[in-house]
């Protein structure tokens, strides 16, 4: 049998509908990927998660934090292909919709930046590292992610051959 | 005596991002902090200066898995500050979306957080194909949750983020062929969802501590739309009186808010709803349930999960029953002039009550608006919870036992972080 592939899904500043639509993905694909994907770091799946080479990473959600922009160069310095999924990853918005607030309601909001130590603005993925595949949508289409999977699962079998 | 400091620096299985602190010296539990650790997005301010109409596919990004809760809790507020009194076949059209949405999230949330608790595996798709029960909870859940879901996309479009139901009624309507199919789709999941019932109304977990419940019940019928705010004490609370009963409680640790109601903390939820209103379920899922029907009602956590998996089968029959008695035209959405309103939306979302509120000018903009969730409202129950179960364990417990009883504690709640962390703070004057 051929090796698994290593999956990780990780969830930064969004409303995790990614999450939910792989969820629902799996619905009519759960027998193909419980073959052929090992799903080594999805903190919304499992509580043992292992962050070491991973074969494809997925991230949602944009970058609010140093915390955050440390753990995304982690995950990449540990990952072959690395994907941002959904608004959020790729353009950064709607999460980061306090970097256009106006003056006055950034000033309002100034104290709870400050208290969680949050980034002054909002970083979309590409911001903090190279990305090989961008998947858009709020949230992803189904079929578009499906696609974009088939050919990274293609293209990392083509390279391990 | 036990002596240590316990944190999980980061909650799994769970919908969004959390952390948990007990502080534990010479066995008595010194502190308990549930920190809700989602960077907040802000959303309360984003919605002022943004037309009315908008704000439902905004505040839909509050959270994935509960948007339609939210877009529909967006809707009714803007309704109500609107004077627009939906069709009859609009409420209907309602319903059926929270059907869908009772349905898909908490069916991920029995079958792919909880029950690897139960059958101690450390997730869902680990399920072995090979064991008998097993490979027939792996089959049973996504055909429940497909069900779910294709009932969603037939009435609202889509499961997350819907976008047919808007301010004044649908912009899209169900055809014959699909209704057909999500009829069909039911009906076959239908005896899976027996089967979910049947596992937790075994389950053996339990944690029984007093405490107030509360929700919206509808008069007539177990509903998640309309209806009074009821507590287990016996309180009827108007929608519009919400602002009066709840007490907003800043808990520095946390990005989220946590509220009390006038006796302290209070839990929301499907359990809730069950203990409040379980003679209203659809006639179908009593005549398949009387037994179970009377663990309820009840102060044990666990039950939650019981309640929800109750909850799918309502909601299963409660849509079987409209889409077999229903057909559906189309209608022109409802406008009505803007004016300067205050407007109030309260639904059950599948965590419990969730609140918007807007004040509405009369340029059709919104100048200031509120949004309580659920996970905020159950927060403090949660910590007292944890604290109380945390004593209970300590004489016998190791410190690994404690954490895993803690985890699953946290997991019956079903909190969403998404949706408690990203507002500023309310304004209650």
């Amino acid at each position: 049998m051929d090796k698994k592939i290593k999956i990780g899904w990780f969830s930064f500043s969004c409303c995790e509908d990614n999450t939910v639509i792989l969820t629902e993905i799996m619905n009519d694909h759960w027998q193909d990927w419980k073959k052929i994907f090992e799903f080594r770091h999805a903190r919304v799946l499992k509580s043992e998660n292992i962050l070491d080479e991973l074969d494809i990473a997925f991230i949602e959600g944009a970058i609010a934090s140093e915390w955050h922009a440390e753990r995304l160069k982690e995950i990449r310095g540990k990952s072959k292909k690395l994907v941002a999924v959904g608004a959020c990853a790729v353009v950064g918005m709607p999460a980061g919709q306090r970097n256009y607030f106006s003056a006055e309601q950034k000033q309002e909001i100034e104290f709870l930046v400050a208290r969680f130590s949050a980034l002054p603005k909002v970083q979309k993925v590409r911001d903090v590292v190279n990305v090989d595949a961008e998947i858009p949508g709020c949230p992803i289409e189904p079929s578009v992610f499906l696609t974009a999977v088939d050919s990274l699962v293609r293209e990392l079998k083509a390279g391990a051959a | 005596m036990h002596t240590f400091d316990l944190k999980l620096d980061e909650l799994t299985k769970v919908e969004g991002s959390a952390q948990l602190e007990v502080k534990v010296k010479d066995g008595k539990v010194e502190r308990v902090e549930f920190k809700i650790t989602e960077f907040k997005r802000f959303f309360t301010k984003a919605l002022e200066g943004k037309p009315i109409i908008a704000l439902p596919q905004l505040l839909a990004r509050i959270c994935g898995t509960c948007s339609n809760a939210h877009i529909l809790a967006s809707i009714e507020a803007a309704e109500h500050a609107l004077q627009i009194e939906p069709t009859e076949q609009t409420k209907i059209l309602r319903d059926l979306t929270m059907d869908g949405l009772i349905i898909r999230d908490h069916a991920l949330h029995l079958y792919m957080f909880v029950m690897p608790d139960l059958v101690q595996k450390d997730a869902f798709l680990d399920f072995d194909e090979n064991i008998p029960f097993e490979n027939q909870m792996l089959h049973d859940a996504f055909e429940i949750k497909a069900a779910g879901n294709h009932l969603a996309t037939l009435v609202a479009g889509r499961s997350v983020h819907a976008q047919y139901p808007v301010v004044g009624g649908f912009n899209h309507f169900p055809d014959e062929k699909g209704t057909r199919e999500v009829i069909q789709k039911l009906e076959a999941a239908r005896p899976a969802v027996l089967r979910l019932i049947e596992v937790f109304s075994k389950c053996p977990f339990s944690f029984d501590r007093k405490t107030h419940f509360m929700a919206l019940v509808p008069k007539d019928k177990y509903g998640f739309i309309d209806g009074k705010i009821i507590s287990s004490e016996g309180e009827a609370i108007e929608e519009d009186d919400y602002r009066d009963h709840l007490e907003r409680v800043v808990l520095p640790y946390s990005q989220a808010s946590a509220y009390k109601h006038e006796r302290g903390s209070y839990m929301v939820g499907a359990l809730s709803r069950m203990n409040l209103a379980k003679e209203l379920l659809h006639s179908n899922t009593k005549k398949s349930l009387s037994k179970i029907l009377e663990s309820f009602s009840s102060t044990d956590i666990f039950k939650t999960n019981l309640a929800q998996a109750i909850e799918i089968l309502h909601c299963l029959d409660h849509a079987l029953e409209v889409l077999k008695t229903n057909k559906f035209r189309p209608e022109e959405i409802i406008k009505k002039s803007a004016r300067d309103a205050v407007g109030v939306g309260v639904v059950e979302a599948p965590r419990g009550t969730l609140y918007h509120m807007y004040k509405l000018e009369s340029n059709g903009t919104v100048k200031s608006g509120e949004v309580i969730v659920p996970t905020g409202q159950n927060q403090i129950n949660i910590e007292e919870d944890i604290y109380e179960m945390v004593e209970r364990l300590l004489p016998a417990m190791t410190q690994d036992q404690i954490q895993f009883e803690i985890e699953k504690l946290i997991r019956a709640y079903d909190p969403c972080m998404s949706c408690a962390a990203h507002f500023l703070k309310v304004n209650w004057s």
